[in-house]
């Protein structure tokens, strides 16, 4: 069955607690070739049936109301995956 | 005067707030998330925990419940709504208070007993406190950092939507050192720390006169009282 993937990142301007964190890990683990770390979400969607317009503006709904929230997050990409 | 306090699955202190209701003089109505039935309470508390495990974002699920349609028509119709922590992460991501709120600065959950100013004190939850006086309320929290873009900020900052703001020190991040904010109207407040552990001698926070002897957060009680029984009088 196909599967859409919804991909979610905190908005570059808010501080990101948990990818500052995995940072500060990979610093003290001696990986010190990287100056930052964010961490985001991603969805994956099953799809029973093809993928239709109408399943993508749904999906495009569901990513801006529900699965991030505007004041902190960005949508950063939906796409099909294998696609 | 019935003050209905809503439990979601993951509720931790809603029997604390009927508790607080009840010693503030008023009657608490127990409602379930999943009922469409407000029971006719005059107020509603939508408690602290870690509604849904807090998956997704913290509040997020439970802002759709089925209860929230009823609560934000409520809401919008002037019924005080006050919500506590995990509450108060419902009512932005409700979308009934502006902003929202990511983990904590430090990344760590606090437990702290925590001193607020009041910011505000004209809403309806807050009228029976002074304006500026410093009270202490207990703060329980991985997920209180408060944001907002700076537009919103300046918003809510110009129309006192800023209820409380942290004393002393800023636990957490927030910005503005903002601990609790309300809708335009002043009807529906939330905020971070627990007013409602703040009601009883002996189980309150430490204070400059004796350990646990804390009273602050009844005012929030007494004042949604006061304020209902003015405006239907």
């Amino acid at each position: 069955m196909p599967i859409i993937v919804v991909e979610v990142m905190p908005k570059a301007e808010i501080l990101d607690p948990q990818g500052k964190a995995v940072a500060g890990a990979l610093t003290r683990l001696g990986y010190t070739q990287f100056s930052g770390v964010r961490m985001g979400k991603r969805f994956e969607l099953t799809v029973d049936g093809p993928i239709t317009p109408e399943i993508l503006d749904a999906v495009k709904t569901i990513a801006d109301e529900i699965l991030s929230n505007a004041v902190i997050e960005d949508v950063v990409s939906i796409t099909e995956l294998g696609a | 005067m019935r003050i209905g306090v809503i439990t979601f699955p993951g509720s931790l202190d809603e029997r604390d707030a009927q508790r607080a209701v009840r010693l503030a003089g008023a009657t608490p109505v127990a409602l379930w998330h999943g009922d469409h039935d407000l029971q006719k309470v005059d107020a509603i508390v939508l408690p602290g925990g870690f509604s849904y495990g807090d998956y997704l974002r913290a509040g997020s699920i439970a802002s759709h419940a089925p209860i929230m349609a009823e609560v934000i028509d409520a809401a919008n119709k002037g019924v005080p709504v006050l919500g506590i922590c995990n509450g108060f992460q419902m009512l932005a991501e409700a979308r009934l208070v502006p902003g929202a709120h990511t983990r904590n600065a430090h990344q760590h959950f606090i437990r702290r007993d925590q001193h607020l100013r009041v910011e505000n004190n004209t809403t309806a939850w807050t009228s029976n406190f002074e304006q500026g006086q410093e009270i202490i309320i207990p703060l329980k929290n991985a997920d209180g950092r408060y944001v907002a873009d700076a537009e919103t900020i300046k918003r809510i900052e110009g129309n006192g939507q800023v209820t409380f703001r942290y004393a002393e020190l800023n636990p957490n991040g927030s910005m503005n050192d903002i601990a609790g904010v309300s809708n335009e109207r002043g009807n529906v407040v939330g905020l971070m720390p627990h007013p409602e552990h703040a009601t009883e001698p002996g189980f309150g926070p430490n204070t400059a006169v004796a350990m646990r002897s804390g009273l602050d957060g009844l005012k929030f009680f007494t004042s949604v009282i006061q304020s209902t029984l003015l405006a239907n009088a």
